[in-house]
């Protein structure tokens, strides 16, 4: 056991921070669920890219940095600490790409991974549909063979930033007789094919952060196929692995949360005293947003030395999204009448942030497999009790 | 940046684990506890000092192993999960931290620690954040607090008064004595940092105490609900109770870097250590009590019972997670700590 950074890096961190004090926005991007705010985002994915500072695990020949997992949780810390935009592309880079290496032919890679870093291609995710959510395998729609296309019928839903995104990734019924998990094939198509209609819904904060995605005899050629014919169940699990387990949220946005719900606290420790609840609150979240990172490290340093993502991927995925929701609760409970006001109450001054950290919080939960399934996975697969 | 033990330590790790539930059943300890007043089987120390854990952090020089503070923090998480009492803990960790550091009375150090490395002393430690002392009759030597100054004592210089615990396995005692120059071996001015330290390293045993607690409640539940039928199934195929473990998986899964990391703080002097022992003692108590409730919750009307084991490890994990400072103490430290001003905090601050 070791905790302490080499010199190598510590140098790399330096690197990162000098870079980011030079290039992130001095003023805060427009929301990327707006047209405008996504633009916006794609270019400073553009600008992270020309630095060669947008997906820094790649291997360099895919424009990435090469970074091992614990240069990763560094650049993340310095990234989080400037402040910097949120990534548009989370979903390409940190979720696909991971599968993509594994699974993607050396074509496939080159035509697509280079795009990807430099924010040409945006990606959303197709996985839930109206009558698949938490219950993924019960995915309907049809993607039949012709030739050397498949032909798209069907629907998708809550597909994050799809209404403006250029690509989906997802998953599709290749196998008309099959059921559950098996006969599905994980697919790559863009979405401005002739048959897609995509339909923004609004999200709690009244932007189009989600779409509703109908496809209708879309054509698509075989070769934007991600793995095997009817191997997409596990194709797709290795995705669902990275998300839940490391990629997703790195422990920095925790940290600087953490922090910042502390320097709110000091100054109004005069009123967040008068409920006693508070401080322990705010310590709370310290010491949680810390374990988070500790948690990470170790994980990061387990796979370095060959090691796999087992269940553990679930237990990440509770804990965070519990002390994201205990956060911005805090924060709110501390900032009191002025909680609820929108950015541009007159009267909302910096508060407004918490506010929308708040309601984001509460998809925390819900998101890739809601808690009772990341709950299911532990008792099952860790613990060995018996399936329902 | 490695945050993965040796494999060395590991081995030894597993192999106290294999020792402990063959030489330390749970039906053995109980009769140990329940029917000899000093709760403690000098049989049980040989063998424990046959496997190195009374040397384990003693000098070579004086028959020991010379181990440190990380390679404890694993043992001490077995010692939790099979509720090895305190004095092994006191004697052979503690105790000897004390006597390693005395300011070169190299007489005590020469007549006692070999004692404890062969399994031949117990050793009980006076702090003043406990009220009692733990094992104080049995003691061949105890080593107490006085304004910071350290003193050494014989059983024979001090009366001591039994006060019964809910933990069968605790032996606590005020003791009536007094302090006098002939039984001074270290003075306040060296004396303040050693006992600070101490506490540092008492209550990160504790924590790696109550985590092994955590994990052995959670292993008796599902054990438990695994085996135990109602409407046809067991029970432990039902979502509430299975979200009940999962609950416990979490909080020892993210308690047990923390206390890893305090370990390697004391072992390296970090400035930071006693804020992040303070952290591992108090997300090592909040996993114990999780799992104690909710280990007895799937017991159902077992849980309640003297005969079921779990009771055993529930009382423990009650008992120590007040001991070696309550969560009152520990949280003023970390609030001490991170809402000082200039506290570093954020991303990046960790290491």
């Amino acid at each position: 056991m070791r905790l302490e950074y080499t010199e190598r890096q510590k140098k790399f961190r330096e690197e990162i921070r000098g870079w980011l004090a030079a290039n992130v926005p001095k003023q805060p991007l427009p929301s990327f669920d707006t047209e405008e705010g996504f633009e916006a985002h794609r270019r400073w994915e553009a600008r992270l890219f020309e630095g060669r500072w947008s997906a820094v695990t790649w291997p360099k020949q895919y424009g990435g940095h090469g970074c091992d997992l614990v240069e990763w949780l560094i650049f993340e810390e310095e990234y989080w600490r400037a402040n910097a935009p949120l990534r548009v592309n989370q979903n390409g880079v940190f979720l696909l790409a991971p599968t993509l290496m594994e699974y993607g032919t050396d074509e496939q890679k080159a035509r697509f991974l280079p795009r990807m870093a430099s924010g040409q291609d945006i990606w959303a995710q197709g996985w839930s549909e109206p009558g698949a959510g938490s219950d993924m395998a019960a995915i309907r729609s049809k993607a039949v063979r012709d030739g050397d296309h498949y032909v798209i019928n069907g629907q998708k839903t809550w597909s994050t930033r799809a209404v403006w995104a250029d690509w989906l990734f997802g998953m599709f019924r290749t196998d008309p007789e099959s059921s559950r998990h098996h006969g599905l094939t994980f697919i790559l198509l863009p979405l401005d094919l002739p048959g897609i209609t995509i339909r923004p819904i609004k999200q709690l904060n009244g932007l189009p952060g989600f779409a509703e995605i109908f496809f209708d005899d879309v054509r698509v050629p075989v070769g934007n196929r991600l793995g095997d014919e009817g191997a997409g169940w596990s194709v797709a699990m290795a995705t669902a692995g990275f998300e839940r387990g490391l990629m997703l949220r790195s422990p920095a946005r925790f940290q600087q949360t953490a922090r910042s719900l502390v320097d709110l606290y000091k100054r109004h420790r005069d009123v967040a005293d008068t409920d006693p609840g508070i401080r322990e609150a705010v310590l709370k979240s310290w010491m949680d947003a810390e374990a988070y990172t500790l948690a990470t490290y170790r994980t990061a340093s387990r796979l370095g030395k060959g090691a796999k993502i087992g269940a553990e991927a679930s237990t990440n995925k509770i804990f965070w999204s519990e002390l994201d929701l205990l956060m911005h609760e805090t924060a709110l409970r501390i900032l009191g009448p002025l909680g609820e006001l929108m950015p541009d109450a007159p009267s909302a001054g910096d508060a407004a942030h918490w506010l929308d950290g708040f309601l984001f919080a509460q998809a925390g939960p819900i998101y890739a497999g809601t808690n009772e399934i990341q709950r299911n996975i532990i008792a099952e697969r860790m613990l060995g009790l018996p399936r329902s | 940046m490695d945050f993965t033990f040796e494999d060395q330590q590991l081995a030894f790790r597993d192999a106290i684990h294999k020792f402990l539930m063959v030489e330390a059943a749970p039906e053995m300890l109980r009769e140990i506890w329940e029917t000899t007043r000093t709760g403690r089987s000098a049989e049980l120390r040989a063998k424990l000092a046959d496997q190195g854990l009374t040397a384990l952090s003693v000098p070579e020089e004086f028959g020991g192993i010379g181990l440190g503070d990380l390679d404890w923090v694993l043992v001490q998480q077995e010692l939790g999960y099979f509720a090895i009492p305190d004095s092994l803990t006191d004697s052979a960790y503690l105790a000897v931290f004390l006597l390693n550091h005395l300011p070169a009375d190299i007489a005590l150090k020469r007549e006692w620690l070999p004692r404890i490395a062969s399994g031949n002393a117990r050793v009980a430690v006076g702090h003043p954040v406990n009220p009692l002392v733990a094992d104080a009759e049995l003691a061949d030597l105890l080593l107490l607090w006085h304004e910071d100054e350290i003193h050494a004592l014989t059983r024979d210089q001090l009366q001591c008064e039994f006060n019964a615990s809910i933990d069968l396995s605790r032996r606590l005692y005020r003791l009536n004595w007094t302090p006098t120059a002939a039984t001074r071996i270290c003075p306040a001015r060296q004396g303040g940092a050693l006992w600070r330290e101490l506490l540092d390293r008492a209550a990160l045993a504790a924590s790696a105490q109550l985590l092994g607690l955590a994990q052995r409640m959670l292993d008796l539940g599902v054990d438990h609900a695994a085996q135990r039928k109602q409407f046809g199934k067991p029970v432990g195929s039902f979502q509430a109770v299975k979200h009940h473990f999962a609950d416990v998986a979490v909080k020892i899964e993210f308690a047990e870097p923390v206390i890893h990391r305090a370990a390697y703080a004391v072992a390296e002097d970090d400035p930071r250590q006693s804020a992040y022992v303070s952290h591992a003692k108090l997300a090592a108590g909040e996993a114990a009590r999780l799992a104690a409730r909710k280990s007895i919750q799937a017991h159902g009307a077992m849980g309640y019972t003297w005969e079921a084991d779990l009771q055993m490890y529930m009382k423990r994990a009650w008992a120590l997670d007040s001991a070696w400072g309550d969560a009152k103490f520990h949280k003023a430290r970390i609030d001490h700590s991170i809402l000082a001003d200039g506290a570093a905090l954020g991303p990046g601050t960790t290491f």
